[in-house]
């Protein structure tokens, strides 16, 4: 591991002041990705400023919904009876992802910017456009069964790996920022972004401001929701294909759908194809097929990924009839 | 390690004075320490303390003592932060470099092997500890973060001679075969019952959406809570039965039998 600076900071200001100094200072969460990122030395920073101790842990009921503490850990998030009982595909989304310990260790904060799993974006002797700009796209002609099916450029067919995010995309949530010349809330389908021709950005956030919370707004279908994850195996894997989804439903018909998918594309991606199909239809085994097809018609597999798209159909349909049974 | 500077006995003066006469001033003077140990276990590899018995015994005795971590040459230290924590209940006081993880610190600096260092990368749990009540990777956790902290590891789960009731639970089911995995296996196993008991959910768990109670665990359940550690001996079935046991208090039957 490349040497540091570490200092340990008591208030967001005081983190902000210290960030805004140095290019090449970083944030440390639960340290889950950014340490072994930086044994990997995939991250090279040369100062840790340790959040850890911030007071932004809380988890408390708003006028508009629920807000969540950025450095509040994900099993404390998962398990707040206010997430479960209103939020039940959130904690499903968070259990779904790596193992108890991990859980006890990762921030929400920092599980939204955890960065993609791509051997190649891992191994420093490959060109990777994401860790090295300009240096191309191991993946796009290697072993590329884990990647992308959606979005994706010749640039970088990476996906994105959270669970926590693929809930948070589907419940429109929203990611409270500060800098030191403001606050802003970006809305969650603006926070990640595609890889386009600058990989190596995975969000819009800035360097300089800190994620002080994540707001959940109200919803209408917590009774009608579901998180499906695949993966190689039963427990403690990243997702193949992922699928959270939430119905709106007066009786059998179905107001709206809010579907999102991970293990797809370089961000959550929201399935609005299916979301538009569903609107106003039967809630019948017939139209969650027609759905999943409508939004997997759009995929563009890579040499060794095409199982992804019956894969993703089956996901979309088996989350639509979960939701549609009710009470995961 | 600090050195023991307390008065030599007459055994142990005896014993300095026989077998390694070339220190005795060293010992007297500045007190015993560890190149002393290392030079005394190697005698004792050797098996030439018969005669000294009582005085090496004593000699072993100080070593125990001597908790005070080693300072390290500054020179081997970049970005050294002090952390003042606990480590099974004794509080500890240590320089560390800035990159030295948890894991590193228990093993190399504090001497407590039991946490083992499977993959150094959060990927198969050998290095489970319990941090202020929760299972954590000592891997991923920079001992610069542990300001203030408590740690339990392996080594502070039995009180005295009695064993943690996990532990004992799986001894009795072979709950391993090279026993690489199981600090971290019981470690996290133990942490897991206060889990169940405050009615932490898994992805296993069903009608999630309802109010956290206290669970008696499944085998399904169990697996899933426990995936974070990786077994490559495969001794699962025994773990599952271990911790059903550890958790209910009942005799749960053994995977495995003696036969003749
Ligand atoms: C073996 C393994 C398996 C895993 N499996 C899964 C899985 O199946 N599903 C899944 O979703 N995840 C999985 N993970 C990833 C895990 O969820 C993330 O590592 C974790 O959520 C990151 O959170 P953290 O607080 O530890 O982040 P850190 O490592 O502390 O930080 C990550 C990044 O965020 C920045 N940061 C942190 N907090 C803030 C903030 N408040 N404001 C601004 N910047 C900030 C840091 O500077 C850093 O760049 C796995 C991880 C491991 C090691
Ligand atoms: S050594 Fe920490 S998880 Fe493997
Ligand atoms: S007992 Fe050998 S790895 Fe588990």
């Amino acid at each position: 591991m490349k040497s540091f600076k570490f200092s340990a900071v008591n208030n967001p200001a005081e983190a902000i002041t210290l960030i805004n100094k140095n290019t090449d200072a970083a944030f440390l969460g639960g340290g889950t990705n950014l340490l072994d990122l930086m044994k990997e030395h995939v991250a090279l920073p040369n100062e840790i400023i340790d959040i850890g101790n911030l007071s932004l842990k809380e988890i408390k009921a708003t006028a508009s919904g629920i807000s969540l503490g950025a450095l509040a850990k994900n099993t404390a998030t998962a398990n707040h009876p206010l997430i479960r009982k209103n939020f039940p595909m959130l904690s499903k989304a968070i259990l779904a992802g790596a193992s108890a310990q991990i859980r006890n260790m990762a921030t929400n904060g920092g599980n939204l910017l955890q960065r993609t799993r791509c051997s190649y974006f891992y191994d420093i002797a490959t060109p990777c456009n994401k860790r090295n700009p300009g240096s191309g796209c191991a993946a796009l002609e290697g072993f590329n069964r884990m990647h992308a099916i959606f979005g994706w450029t010749r640039e970088c067919v990476a996906v994105y790996p959270s669970d926590m995010s693929i809930a948070l995309s589907a419940l429109n949530a929203n990611v409270k920022v500060l800098s030191s010349e403001r606050e802003r809330i970006i809305p969650f389908q603006d926070f990640h972004i595609l890889p386009g021709a600058h990989p190596e950005k995975d969000n819009s956030l800035q360097h300089g401001e800190l994620i002080t919370a994540i707001e959940l707004p109200k919803n209408d279908f917590a009774e009608h929701s579901a998180y499906i994850k695949i993966r190689d195996r039963n427990s403690y894997a990243f997702a193949l294909v992922s699928v959270a989804a939430g119905l709106t439903l007066n009786g059998n018909t179905i107001q709206a759908a809010s579907i999102a998918m991970g293990g797809v594309a370089h961000k959550p991606w929201r399935a609005l194809n299916a979301e538009a199909y569903l609107k106003d239809k039967a809630a019948t085994a017939a139209n969650f097929a027609k759905a999943a097809e409508a939004e997997m018609a759009l995929a563009q597999p890579l040499a060794h990924n095409k199982f992804k798209i019956e894969m993703g159909k089956k996901a979309l349909i088996n989350a639509l009839e979960t939701a549609f049974k009710g009470n995961i | 390690m600090k050195n023991n500077k307390t008065k030599l006995t007459p055994e142990e003066h005896r014993l300095f004075g026989d077998l390694m006469p070339e220190e005795l001033e060293d010992v007297l003077h500045s007190g015993f320490n560890r190149r002393h140990f290392v030079k005394l276990m190697g005698m004792a590899t050797a098996g030439l303390l018969a005669s000294y018995a009582l005085g090496a015994e004593q000699l072993f005795a100080r070593a125990v003592e001597m908790e005070d971590i080693p300072d390290l040459i500054p020179e081997a230290i970049e970005n050294g932060v002090t952390v003042n924590f606990k480590v099974n209940s004794t509080a500890r006081n240590v320089l560390v470099d800035s990159r030295m993880t948890l894991l590193d610190t228990l093993r190399e600096r504090i001497g407590l092997t039991g946490s083992k260092k499977g993959c150094d990368h959060g990927q198969c749990g050998a290095c489970t500890v319990i941090v202020d009540g929760q299972r954590v990777l000592s891997c991923l956790t920079l001992a610069a973060t542990c300001q203030g902290k408590s740690v339990i590891t392996i080594e502070g789960l039995a009180k005295d001679n009695e064993l943690n009731p996990m532990q004992a639970a799986f001894l009795k089911h072979d709950g391993f075969q090279c026993g690489f995995c199981t600090p971290g296996q019981i470690c996290s196993a133990v942490a897991l019952m206060k889990e169940a008991k405050e009615g932490q959910a898994s992805f296993a768990t069903k009608n999630i959406s309802t109010d956290p109670k206290s669970i008696i665990l499944s085998d399904e359940e169990i697996a899933e809570r426990m995936s974070g550690n990786i077994c490559r001996c495969g001794a699962y079935p025994n773990i599952v039965a271990a911790i059903k046991e550890a958790q209910t208090g009942e005799n749960v039957p053994q995977n495995w039998l003696f036969t003749d």
